[in-house]
């Protein structure tokens, strides 16, 4: 299997051009605060902004629109605000089909405790690697007689392997020391089964990285009492659900969280994770440090370690001050004036 | 006959009960014989009829079953599963719930006033469906390399878990039950789940119902415990849960569980683990097989012996000051009531 390129260096000095999904509800001004603080830094993208309603294709599956796929096939990289899902009716999940569209097959969750904004759990650094195309979130469901449903959990060899590949990879390039399996092989043995065997089979290839396999329940148990025993994290669908969002918990919450998708070819997407916030559309009170972060994640994923550095040191700092802070961290500011100050500082960077 | 108030088998002559004990694998065995002692020591009318459950043969989990269909209540500790063996050897604590149908988890997370955590005041009671959903244990490999695994979930159970949650929401002056779902992504499975929950809410005006998604609802537990009270749920996400609230409470060896069903009652530690890198040193905590043992005692109706010894466990916590994360003395610990 040939090696993953995950950093791909692109020519210095020249713009590049990246999908923005500005996204439904907080998502087209945090996606603004995004576009100003990168100019402030003067960091070389171009920005396409596209939008993914699902429509009807032909056939009568949902699809995203064609121009925003042509738009990622091209660029290839894409930043995305929140969008809305229904639930229990309705399409199917937004983010669901674009995952499908692009096979972005991994999901990946940085954790890392932010100074200056306090939660319970300290010192936290991890990284939580999620199968994002199969298992429980395959999307097949039966009514099989009335009152009974079954949901089918769909576990393959090809998946399983690429997803454990893409995390020992991951863990070689970011300098983790040990790779964790969660899983629930005890009663689900055959699919769980499957995942593990590929996982171990992968961990044969890397030797210096220390390979565990731990159960769910158990990981759970742990995180919540010492949550920097861990280090990267791989799992399939629904455990990575669950636990991406515990972790995101231990940090601050999905305000503060960025999170990759990788996917075949090459394509990534980075996105927040938090919700629409339909409450506070509009008003100004976002906070933009998740889709920021992100955004700070793709620029790494593009070899632009420079201005990653720049605009996440700012962000940081901007935190751990404690002046111009948005309302979910605890301040009075507006999501206008946090990046201000955050373009400020940027600036003054120079 | 009502769901909630079981009746367990009534005492043999002379007033004793005999109560079947599976000591399981790891730490089960000890922190069992630590029970049978403090039953010796404190003269309780219950007589243990020990089976042993080796993972090997399916003999001695169908012996174990007819014990229990016999003495009607148990108490036991984890069976351990070799996930290494094939998909045909069935997990001994599956088969075990399933075929008594112990329907009902019920696990009580309480902050304990000697412990020492992150989070303060929590007073969580957690539902968990327990035989059906996602350990189900229908698997099959359809091609080579492509494995299917059902998740079952039916409207008569999905009804029965959320009927028993109410009725012990009520019973025990709880205001608020909690569902806990993801049914944004598995639309017709726990769709049908909640839809059930809301309609057993609808006859339940007095206790308020809400509904969370699964993710969401681990990270609320991680930064404001405290706005749970009762929580009902599929399987799967009530093992999650249900260590997610042992750890912040304390770790696994602290709080006690339950499993209900209509004529059986089997009483473990809440997070079942098997603790084997803990085995036979004397340090794991006796405290959640204890506090399971008061449970059991509460559901024979020995309240007097179930309060002397949940006093006796929980005072000596208090004094002793307990740390967690560090090593203790198991026995002095259960001599010391």
């Amino acid at each position: 299997m040939a090696a993953l390129a995950l950093f791909k260096v692109f020519g210095s000095g020249g713009m590049q051009t990246v999908t923005l999904i500005p996204g439904d509800g907080i998502g087209p001004e945090i996606s603004t605060a995004v576009m100003k603080i990168f100019e402030a830094a003067k960091a070389p993208i171009q920005w396409e902004e596209k939008n993914v309603t699902a429509i009807k294709g032909p056939g009568g599956k949902w699809i995203i629109p064609p121009e925003a796929k042509e738009s990622m096939d091209k660029n290839k990289i894409g930043l995305k605000g929140p969008l809305k899902t229904p639930i229990a009716a309705g399409h199917p999940s937004m983010n669901l089909l674009l995952r499908k569209t692009f096979d972005l097959y991994a999901n990946v969750r940085p954790c890392m405790s932010i100074e200056g904004y306090k939660t319970p759990y300290t010192d936290v650094d991890l990284v939580t690697i999620r199968e994002n195309t199969e298992g429980e979130y395959s999307g097949i469901e039966h009514t099989i007689v009335d009152g009974v449903v079954q949901s089918i959990k769909l576990i393959t060899e090809d998946a399983s392997r690429k997803i454990a590949e893409y995390a020992f990879e991951y863990a070689k390039n970011n300098q983790r020391a040990s790779v964790t399996a969660v899983h629930k092989a005890n009663i689900m043995r055959m699919s769980d089964g499957l995942f593990l065997r590929k996982c171990r089979q992968v961990a044969e290839n890397y030797r210096d990285i220390k390979f565990t396999e731990m159960y769910l329940d158990t990981v759970c148990l742990n995180m919540v009492q010492d949550p920097t025993q861990f280090d990267v994290l791989v799992m399939p669908n629904l455990y990575g659900d669950i636990l991406s969002d515990l972790c995101a918990g231990l940090i601050g919450g999905l305000g503060v969280t960025p999170s990759g998708n990788i996917g075949a070819n090459n394509v990534a997407i980075f996105e927040s994770v938090h919700g629409t916030a339909p409450d506070i559309a509009g008003l100004d009170l976002a906070n933009p440090t998740a889709l920021l972060l992100s955004a700070v994640m793709m620029l790494r994923h593009m070899g632009m370690h420079d201005y990653s550095k720049k605009i996440e040191t700012a962000c940081f700092n901007t935190i751990r001050d404690k002046k111009v802070l948005t309302g979910d961290l605890g301040g009075k500011s507006k999501c206008s004036e946090f990046t201000a100050e955050i373009c400020q500082r940027v600036r003054d960077m120079d | 006959r009502d769901i909630v108030l079981l009746w367990p088998p009534p005492a043999k002559y002379g007033g004793r009960h005999t109560v079947t004990l599976i000591p399981g694998d790891g730490i089960g065995p000890e922190l069992l014989n630590h029970v049978r002692e403090l039953f010796r020591f404190s003269c309780v009318p219950v007589d243990f009829e020990v089976v042993n459950v080796c993972s090997s043969t399916e003999d001695d989990i169908n012996n174990a079953i007819t014990a229990i269909r016999r003495n009607g209540v148990a108490l036991k500790g984890n069976i351990e599963t070799l996930h290494t063996l094939p998909a045909s050897h069935k997990s001994r604590n599956n088969l075990l719930r399933t075929s008594l149908d112990l329907y009902a988890n019920v696990m009580h997370c309480k902050s304990l006033p000697g412990v020492q955590t992150r989070h303060n005041n929590i007073d969580i009671m957690i539902i968990r469906e327990n035989t059906e959903g996602e350990y189900s244990s229908l698997e099959h490999e359809s091609v080579t390399g492509v494995v299917e695994c059902l998740k079952i979930i039916t409207r008569t159970n999905s009804l029965r878990i959320a009927e028993y949650a109410f009725k012990l929401a009520r019973e025990k002056g709880r205001k608020r039950v909690t569902a806990v779902h993801k049914a944004n992504i598995m639309k017709l499975g726990d769709g049908l789940f909640l839809q059930c929950c809301r309609e057993v809410a609808a006859g339940y005006p007095d206790i308020a119902f809400d509904a969370m998604i699964v993710d969401n609802t681990t990270m609320q537990l991680v930064s404001k415990p405290q706005q749970f009270d009762v929580m009902v749920m599929p399987n799967l996400y009530g093992n999650v849960v249900s260590n997610v609230c042992a750890g912040l409470v304390g770790g696994p060896g602290l709080v006690p569980g339950a499993n209900y069903g209509h004529d059986y009652a089997v009483f473990e530690t809440a997070t079942r683990n098997t603790g084997k890198s803990i085995a036979d040193r004397n340090i794991a905590n006796p405290t959640a097989m204890l506090l399971a043992s008061c449970m059991m005692l509460d559901h024979l109706k020995l309240y007097d012996y179930a309060t002397m010894i949940r006093n006796a466990v929980l005072t000596t916590m208090n004094e002793t000051r307990v740390r967690l994360n560090s090593p203790r003395r198991c026995s002095p610990h259960t001599f010391h009531n």
